[in-house]
């Protein structure tokens, strides 16, 4: 570790390379804090060029390394190596190019994701993908996970809003993938690879136009169950909302404790509904959502930005909130069809009680997107293992149900157990193929997404000999 | 059960190299079956859909065996509450909307030869259509997909959610892979609700970058803006509006072009490519498309596509030599590069065309490649670099 340190300041500016070891334990996990490790070393690049001489030097060694933005990440995909180099973005965080004629902006991979929207609200642009964390979160973190948000059920992920990246590979070359450029969409499998196949130095992003109207709606229902038939009928009707968000009572309690948003007292479950889009198109979309939300004991819709303010606010700080009524939770993030919701949600309920374990729901509602909260008192024996197994079953009816282990937040470490339960072997190799021909070596966040890194000499998919079809001279034509 | 061959006859010839055999699996295991026996012998291997590009790209290599995927045509699964359709490769695009549109949705992509062209060929080779400005394409629609490796390995990605973010998105490698990775077997993609109305504008006008900015960035949110230039001087543009009051909205278009007729109907050139001899595509960035116009219409080419979307068929006019074209190809690919564009060659007979010019990420291409077939035995010689 010391030669290696002894390169990188060769390389860096002195203040940039960073190995006193208190100073290390500031990086010594990300948003998920119960995985800890402190790295090697920290490094701080200004430069792209720094970070591909950091990513040789690391080849040098054969150590790895990891990259992170803000960690905000919520699945330890930032999780530092002890062995290993810790590349930061943070000091590579300016907006090189806002070219709105062509609706894109080119940026540092260390630049907040609200400050791309900032940089461009003035003109009537923004940038489209909004996770929750999106005032601290870097967008080369984004990149790294996909991130989404509220409003991606219209407007897509991340990779829908990606025009190119330039990279440095896992053996340290700068590479640009561009989605003008002919060939394989490299850039397409890049994005959500978690920091397996390389570092985004820097991003060209889309850019939306800010639409004509924008109403956003609360609706208070009795119970979940009613919650969730709104939801289906709204996408039933032919409505894609910008968003549709839901919470019950638990994370409406915890809501109120924190923030005092002050919905509509005594709702079993509550709907945030946000329509955008030409004038005419919201308003009628409006008529229909007030006919299908006639259920609802109680309508609010926001008079201006102050009230839409209002009313999002419970729904953004719903994470932080359940801190005021438990002293320990796991925020799980599974997916599933939507009209599975319903089921899905009462099996959750049957858990929680099976267990003793409190799960407060909050969920992206228009596309199946589950946050539930699975809370408990760190300081009872046991309850923390109850916890983890709630949340684990809830990832099971997720997988059942057709759905997904993560939808937003990524598998990092703390999934990469659960990959094989939604992948089989055979796909699993198949997308270590894709790892191997980016980092024959495995020094590019090693350990993340995938339960069994195999050695890329290995070569999988051929262990299957002659097809029953062949052998049994059924399929002999060719 | 066995996997139907039959012997190939001059028809099946891809861009005139004729295979062997046609092979018509009608599962996913049976495409797996033919690839690993044709792996085990060592034959190569064209998968083909509908086969209206089939003889886009450079010819193969050497072509042993056609895998024809017309015998998997069923819709698999319409998830209408869940806006998702699972569907097998070789389901006409045609006969999927038509499929969806009985409740109500549909799968907002309008690539050409939407009669004949299949789901797997739409992936494979990334087209699009008018739409895309709005709806993106093949990659940002599909959410999961089926795959059969080069070895009969059957590998799956995605699912059949919108949202995932679990593991590497292998749909996104596919599209656009030119059949050069595996054979696409099966598709998921996420749906939209067919649209309450539908409306075009259509003016034969000159335009100006100015004013097609400002139709794609207008709040009445057009779904597509579209130019048709066949002679390289007339120029119509058409705008779509989808949705409530979108005769109204329509109207309010007309201001901002300054002309135009609004109509129910598309215009009879809407999203076609009506001659594929030679074909071109020209990306560049929206704001330059008037300068992409007059470079492909000085260069002797028709020119039709998203001014919005920076994204535009060039087709040749006349029968040129091949020496010609590969000059011609050469000047309008520096002009449009020197822009910040690009020109692909998606059909030529001639091999003296340099179809793809400069290629970025080329090695990592290669290495992409060695990984999923290192045999060399699908679509040889296709794509990208000899790839």
């Amino acid at each position: 570790m010391e030669t290696l340190t002894a390169a990188l300041r060769s390389l860096l500016p002195h203040d940039s390379v960073i190995t006193d070891p208190v100073r290390l334990r500031t990086y010594e996990c990300d948003g998920l804090t119960y995985h800890r490790a402190t790295p090697g070393v920290v490094v701080l690049p200004d430069t792209a060029e720094q970070v591909a001489r950091v990513v040789r030097v690391c080849n040098d060694f054969g150590v790895p390394f990891v990259a992170r933005g803000s960690g905000t990440g919520l699945s330890g995909g930032a999780l530092p190596r002890e062995d290993g180099v810790l590349i930061v973005t943070s000091k590579m965080r300016r907006i090189l190019e806002i070219d709105l004629d062509n609706r894109r902006a080119v940026v540092e991979p260390g630049v907040t994701n609200l400050a791309i929207t900032e940089a461009v609200r003035d003109r009537g642009y923004y940038y489209a993908p909004d996770p929750s964390s999106q005032q601290v979160c870097s967008i080369g973190g984004n990149v790294a996970e996909n991130s989404g948000g509220a409003h991606c059920l219209k407007y897509g992920f991340t990779v829908n809003h990606v025009e190119a990246c330039e990279i440095v590979t896992p053996n340290g070359d700068l590479v640009t993938l561009d989605r003008m450029d002919p060939g394989y969409d490299l850039l397409g499998a890049f994005v959500g690879s978690e920091g397996t196949l390389g570092i985004a130095t820097k991003i060209t992003v889309r850019l939306s136009r800010a639409p004509e109207a924008v109403t956003t709606v609360l609706a208070a229902f009795e119970s979940i169950e009613q919650g969730g038939q709104a939801v289906s009928a709204i996408i039933g009707a032919g409505i894609v909302p910008a968003a549709i968000e839901m919470m019950d009572a638990l994370a409406i309690e915890a809501a109120e404790a924190a923030v005092a948003c002050r919905y509509p007292e005594g709702a079993g479950a509550v709907l945030i509904v946000e329509l955008d889009g030409p004038q005419a198109e919201v308003e009628r979309q409006f008529t229909q959502l007030t006919e299908i939300c006639s259920g609802a004991f109680e309508l609010r819709v926001a008079a201006d930005a102050a009230e839409r303010a209002a009313i999002w606010k419970g729904r953004k700080s719903a994470f932080a909130a359940v801190g005021r009524i438990s002293p320990a939770y796991i925020v799980q993030d599974g997916v599933v069809p939507r009209t599975s919701l319903p089921g899905v949600l009462a099996a959750i309920d049957r858990l929680s009680q099976e267990h003793g374990i409190r799960v407060a729901n909050v969920f992206h509602a228009g596309d199946g997107n589950l946050h539930p909260l699975v809370l408990f008192d760190d300081a009872e024996p046991g309850a923390g293992e109850r916890a983890e197994v709630v949340s684990g079953a809830i990832l099971d009816l997720c997988v059942e149900h057709g759905g997904s282990i993560t939808g937003e937040h990524g598998v990092g470490v703390d999934k990469a157990r659960y990959m094989p339960k939604m992948f089989s072997a055979d796909d699993l190799d198949t997308m270590q193929l894709v790892r191997c021909a980016f980092d024959p070596r495995g020094l590019s966040n090693p350990g993340k997404v995938f339960p069994t890194p195999r050695l890329c000499g290995e070569v999988p998919g051929v262990r299957k000999g002659v097809h029953p079809l062949v052998e049994s001279g059924k399929a002999e034509q060719l | 059960m066995g996997v139907t061959v039959r012997q190939a006859d001059a028809d099946d010839a891809v861009n005139g190299v004729p295979p062997r055999w046609v092979a018509l699996p009608e599962t996913v295991e049976e495409v797996s079956a033919v690839l690993r026996t044709c792996a085990e012998r060592d034959l190569a291997v064209v998968p083909a859909g509908g086969g209206t590009k089939l003889h886009w790209g450079p010819p193969p290599e050497r072509c042993d065996v056609l895998l024809d995927m017309c015998c998997m045509n069923a819709v698999l699964e319409h998830a209408a509450g869940d806006l998702v359709v699972r569907a097998q490769a070789g389901v006409t695009m045609d006969a999927l909307a038509a499929a969806l549109a009985d409740k109500g949705q549909e799968l907002a992509l309008d690539p050409p030869f939407a009669e004949y062209t299949t789901v797997g060929g739409t992936l494979a080779t990334a087209t699009a259509g008018p739409r895309a400005f709005r709806y993106g394409t093949a990659r940002d629609l599909l959410i999961g997909i089926t795959v059969v490796l080069p070895d009969g390995t059957i590998a799956k990605s995605g699912g059949k959610v919108v949202k995932n973010v679990a593991g590497y998105d292998l749909g996104k490698l596919f599209t656009g892979s030119q059949g050069t990775l595996g054979v696409i077997a099966e598709a998921t993609f996420r749906l939209h609700p067919l649209a309450a109305d539908r409306r075009w504008l259509v003016a034969e006008t000159e335009v100006s970058d100015d004013v097609l900015l400002r139709l794609a960035a207008s709040q009445t949110e057009p779904s597509a803006v579209e130019i048709d230039c066949p002679d390289g001087k007339n120029t119509t543009v058409a705008v779509l509006v989808e949705g409530s009051a979108a005769e109204a909205r329509a109207v309010a278009l007309r201001e901002v072009l300054g002309d135009g007729t609004v109509t129910a109907e598309a215009p009879e050139w809407w999203g076609l490519i009506l001659r594929d001899e030679v074909l071109l595509e020209a990306r560049f960035p929206p704001a330059r498309t008037v300068e992409a116009l007059a470079a492909a219409g000085e260069a002797g080419f028709s020119f039709r596509g998203s001014a919005a979307a920076g994204r535009a068929y060039l087709e040749s006019r006349d029968d040129v030599p091949e020496d010609e074209l590969a000059a011609t190809v050469t000047r309008l690919r520096a002009r449009l590069e020197a822009l910040g564009g690009r020109v692909t060659v998606l059909a030529t007979p001639y091999e003296g065309v340099d179809r793809w010019g400069q290629v970025s990420a080329l090695p990592l291409m290669r290495r992409i490649k060695e990984r999923f077939d290192p045999g060399r035995r699908m679509s040889p010689g296709r794509f990208v670099g000899g790839i």
